[in-house]
């Protein structure tokens, strides 16, 4: 067990690396960051810049210093709003994990009972109708399904505010736009979890005990198909703050996505470079901790 | 005691057609996968006849025609079918035209993913070693990346554009592929028929390229088709945020992105090229659904 976890620290740190390298060559991918920071600069004050930003040293000197600053959270000055860029990422931070966290209650609330019914009720007329709706969803591109909501919510019937997030009812639409983004997934695998568990052996003794089919659903094969269940869901939380971002474009929710995508019209390096790598960390962590979860819930791995 | 023997010509009597008839009987059978292939046919179609079909210019500006509706709400005309935009552009054309950067977008994608991921799968499952141990890790930490954060950054330092968006959604996609032929191969490569070629003395890249890449075809023809809906998905929603192709050609996330501008006045601007989307990945989707039935019983 703590040999697993220590493979799973080491491969944790690696991750962590590999993705401050990810985000500092971001800048260097363009081939000369300065020509696009400053476009239309004299020579004279290129150098100057070149000098500032380091980037007359040796490559692997220059990621030596950014991964040093990123450690003590210094990712430079935001060129747009002339304050250090981290603070900025944090300040917006609460928004983006609150609208998350609604749709992620939203889309589990509903998909997971769901797909329950579903699989005690497999081919029927639920079942059908439930998967046809799995497979729109899944089709459908989170920020038309945003708009289409603001056109009946908010244009058509004014039953709430189209964009913002500073009252509660602002919140409804955002969080339903991002829910529904993750509902099919969600559905699909607790569905499918749960027809796997619903054919085994124990399921059949604990049928045969004459035990009532709801406590043989919930309590004896729920348990079971709990394990991928949570797995996929802590790992779409990467998906979900992808999706956040463009629900917050959407509703013009001012938080972490919406920065990032800002900062990128306006060349706002430092503020890119912060706002990726912090929510490029968050997820890694997450991912870290069902890791963890995962061990915890399934016994077989522990062993093993 | 049960001593018979298993009756052995039952199996054999049920599948006396070549499986690649029966596969498309099977295929046919299911009215779910035709209809996405039609749908698929159609968009197609839309993509290459564009320029005859359409009515209208896709760019043509008639400030005149503003805002008009569709045809069947009041004030519409058959003159523009969906309506027109806040400059008089049809949308109907613009639509039909749009689907030509979303399929382009979402098949070579497909095609820089699919080229990056089998060959590192490849490399990474048959020699082993430190070069396993290095691809793994890379794909570890893509992995770990969020694909549509990673590709709002790239575009973000490589600036929009068709070529780009390629680029960086191929770049973003390829690990799955590394992943699952990786695993096919680990389970090839002890295999008795590579073994022979092995002892047979054929050298290391035919066994890769003759024996073990056609095995894993099928997985991959399925992967590929469902990640094609969503890098069509992805590039809507990079030029949805203005991070997408560019504004020289319509693309259905830029015509929705603009739609988003003028919600309260003209619904119909970011309603129909959104349905041309949703038809479009659905009808993929539903099709990659019915290839895993086909190619791949296990995946399912």
């Amino acid at each position: 067990m703590i040999a697993v976890i220590v493979r799973r620290l080491l491969r944790l740190v690696v991750v962590c690396l590999g993705i401050s390298l990810i985000t500092f060559l971001l800048l260097h991918l363009s081939g000369d960051p300065v020509a696009m920071i400053l476009p239309e600069a004299t020579e004279a004050d290129r150098a100057v810049l070149r000098e500032t930003l380091g980037l007359n040293r040796p490559f692997l000197a220059q990621y030596g210093a950014f991964l040093g600053r990123a450690l003590q959270g210094d990712f430079g000055q935001s060129f747009f709003h002339r304050t250090p860029a981290l603070p900025l990422v944090f300040e917006r931070m609460p928004t983006t994990i609150l609208l998350t966290v609604f749709a992620m209650v939203l889309a589990i609330g509903l998909a997971i009972p769901a797909g329950i019914l579903t699989a005690v009720k497999r081919y029927s007329i639920i079942d059908h109708l439930v998967t046809l709706l799995v497979l729109l969803g899944q089709s459908m591109p989170v920020f038309w399904t945003g708009i289409m909501l603001m056109l009946l919510f908010a244009v058509a019937w004014n039953l709430l505010p189209a964009s913002g997030w500073d009252t509660w009812a602002s919140t409804v639409l955002p969080a339903i736009t991002l829910g529904t983004f993750q509902a099919p997934l969600f559905l699909r695998i607790s569905r499918s979890a749960m027809l796997e568990v619903l054919g085994l052996d124990y399921v059949r003794t604990a049928r045969a005990k004459g035990l009532h089919e709801w406590v043989v659903i919930i309590k004896h094969a729920l348990k079971n198909a709990a394990i991928p269940i949570v797995t996929v869901i802590g790992l779409q939380f990467g998906v979900l703050l992808g999706g956040a971002v463009v629900t917050e474009t959407v509703f013009a929710i001012p938080g972490t996505g919406r920065l990032i995508i800002r900062a990128i019209g306006q060349l706002d390096f430092p503020v890119v470079q912060a706002g990726v790598m912090t929510l490029s960390l968050i997820i890694v962590l997450t991912n870290f901790l069902v890791d963890l979860l995962y061990l915890w819930l399934n016994p077989q791995v522990r062993i093993s | 005691m049960n001593t018979t023997t298993p009756d052995l010509a039952l199996p054999m009597s049920s599948a006396p057609a070549a499986p690649q008839r029966q596969r498309w009987r099977k295929f046919l059978r299911h009215p779910l996968g035709v209809i996405g292939s039609l749908i698929v046919l159609a968009v197609c179609g839309s993509a290459l006849c564009a320029d005859w079909l359409a009515p209208h210019e896709p760019n043509k500006q008639r400030l005149i025609a503003r805002f008009k509706p569709p045809v069947w709400a009041s004030g519409g005309s058959t003159t523009y079918l969906l309506g027109t935009d806040n400059v008089g552009r049809d949308i109907f054309s613009r639509i039909l035209h749009g689907s030509r950067i979303s399929l382009l977008v979402g098949i070579a994608a497909v095609g820089v993913s699919l080229g990056i991921g089998v060959t590192l799968g490849l490399l990474s499952g048959f020699l082993g070693g430190r070069v396993d141990t290095t691809i793994m890790a890379g794909v570890d930490i893509m992995l770990a990346f969020p694909q549509l954060i990673l590709a709002f950054a790239m575009v973000a330092v490589l600036g929009p554009g068709l070529g780009n968006i390629i680029l960086v959604l191929g770049l973003t996609g390829w690990e799955r592929y590394a992943r699952v032929v990786r695993a096919e191969v680990l389970a090839l490569r002890e295999r008795e028929f590579v073994q022979a070629s092995r002892a047979l003395g054929v050298p290391t890249a035919r066994i890769i390229l003759r024996h073990i890449m056609p095995n894993t075809f099928s997985s991959v023809i399925v992967m590929a088709t469902l990640q094609t809906a969503q890098a069509i998905l992805a590039e809507a929603s990079l030029s949805f945020l203005g991070l997408g192709t560019g504004l020289s050609y319509p693309s259905w996330g830029q015509m929705i992105a603009l739609g988003r501008d003028y919600v309260n006045v003209a619904w119909w601007l970011s309603t129909f090229p959104g349905l041309a989307i949703l038809l479009t990945v659905l009808a993929i989707n539903l099709l990659g659904d019915r290839a895993r039935d086909l190619f791949d019983p296990r995946m399912t």
